[in-house]
């Protein structure tokens, strides 16, 4: 009798981003692209592994797998790409598409027991969320490894016989961290700000306007207060809750936009404008900065809720007034 | 300068019985949330706690308790609306505001 037996298929890659590596990576940070950003589940040599050589495992969006491979110059290992759908690692644990059930599979499909004779996999630690270590060496045999939160100290991680420093258990949150996740919120608003400008657009052409040049920029500078300003500066901005703080920001834009136009020096410069400025301007850089919780690194859900049950409805009724305050205002004009 | 997010929200619980002091939690928690004392890990910080659940799915004893959740608020929003549990899918839309 024939045993028919699977072909053992790895694919070999490199530790060097290509031109067009990097132009992708910045392609999925404006959002372009970035759902589609992916490479191919399996199991990915890196130089020349052998048996002995230890596993590591990411997700398959190609942003994660890029960032770990690069930092792996001059070492000899084996990368298990897991399908989470294009997602990054920690995202996808939070959705448990980086999980438990998947990294058993992708064990079994690679044939990783004929591939490596040791029983250990190096996990990012990010991944955590979503898979059960315990279960993980329950069924497969295989033992989990934390590795590391970022990438850049992995191969650390391993010559020191894998141990990490608390260092490099704490997910940081710099400035900079932050700054690269604003243009997709940025983008995100496109859609939402046409229709915006539309509608105004409209109220011109039935004379209830004029809506001009000054509502543009102090719109889009409410816009980008939320969407980067907020976001960058975070830990410097006074308070807690996300909304609070593009609020304040986003006032302080909204009191600027009204000195710029000369409000108080002016006469003609009505005060129900100003204060229709004041309500809605500073509501919008709080809707946005509240959104910019998603990307954050530290929010909870039961935060969130929190600071949205105080802040929705008050962003909603602010909006409403200063709407009206400001059509009063153009038909006082009129 | 280190972010701080709303105190005493955190929905985290440790049923120090249960905990046998095998450090997998402080070795998955990415804010350092636990401490070992005396062969038993303690919350230490329950406001830095992101209710990411990292801890909860890594204790093989079963000793910690969290909601685990997004803390998303266009996810929310999107929860509102559409009446389901608040979960990281914006990504599947187009607008693609989170993660």
């Amino acid at each position: 009798m024939q045993i028919s037996t699977r072909e053992l298929k790895t694919i070999q890659t490199s530790t060097q981003l290509t031109f067009s590596d990097v132009v992708g990576s910045w392609k999925a940070r404006w959002g372009i692209n970035r759902m589609n950003f992916k490479v191919e589940p399996g199991l990915y040599s890196v130089g020349n592994p052998g048996n002995s050589s230890h596993v590591l495992v990411t997700a398959n969006y190609k942003m994660s797998f890029d960032s770990l491979r690069k930092e792996l110059n001059g070492l000899d290992v084996w990368i298990l790409v897991i399908d989470t759908k294009g997602i990054n690692v920690w995202c996808a644990a939070g959705k448990g598409t980086f999980g438990t059930r998947e990294l058993l599979n992708r064990i079994a499909i690679v044939q990783l027991e004929k591939v490596v004779s040791h029983k250990a996999l190096i996990l990012p630690q990010l991944g955590a969320p979503g898979i059960s270590a315990h279960e993980v060496s329950k069924f497969s045999g295989f033992k989990v490894i934390y590795g590391p939160v970022k990438a850049k100290d992995v191969k650390a991680f391993i010559n020191s016989g894998m141990k990490a420093t608390a260092e490099m258990r704490r997910v940081e949150d710099s400035a900079y961290d932050r700054l690269v996740l604003t243009p997709v919120e940025l983008v995100g608003t496109f859609k939402l700000s046409l229709m915006i400008f539309g509608i105004l657009f409209l109220l011109n052409l039935l004379g209830i306007g004029p809506f001009g040049f000054v509502d543009f920029y102090a719109y889009m500078g409410a816009v980008l207060v939320g969407c980067v300003l907020t976001p960058v500066l975070l830990p410097w901005i006074p308070g807690r809750a996300f909304a609070w703080k593009g609020w304040l920001v986003g006032f302080t834009w909204a009191v600027l936009v009204n000195v710029l136009n000369g409000w108080t020096t002016v006469p003609q410069y009505s005060v129900l404008r100003a204060l229709g400025y004041l309500l809605i301007l500073p509501s919008v850089s709080a809707y946005f900065a509240m959104n910019f919780t998603g990307s954050s690194t530290f929010t909870s859900f039961s935060g969130v809720l929190k600071e949205m049950k105080i802040a929705v409805p008050a962003l909603i009724i602010s909006i409403f007034l200063g709407v009206i305050l400001i059509l009063v205002n153009s038909f006082i004009k009129l | 300068m280190r972010n701080q997010y709303l105190k005493n929200v955190a929905t985290i619980k440790l049923k120090s019985d249960q905990c046998t002091g095998c450090g997998r939690c402080i070795e998955v928690c990415p804010h350092n949330v636990f401490q070992m004392e005396d062969k038993r890990s303690v919350i230490v910080d329950k406001d830095r706690c992101m209710e990411c659940g990292a801890c909860v799915k890594n204790c093989p004893f079963n000793a910690i308790e969290v909601k685990q959740g997004v803390g998303c608020a266009y996810a929310i929003i999107m929860g509102w609306l559409t009446g389901k549990e608040p979960s990281c899918d914006c990504s599947d839309s187009s607008s693609g505001n989170c993660c």
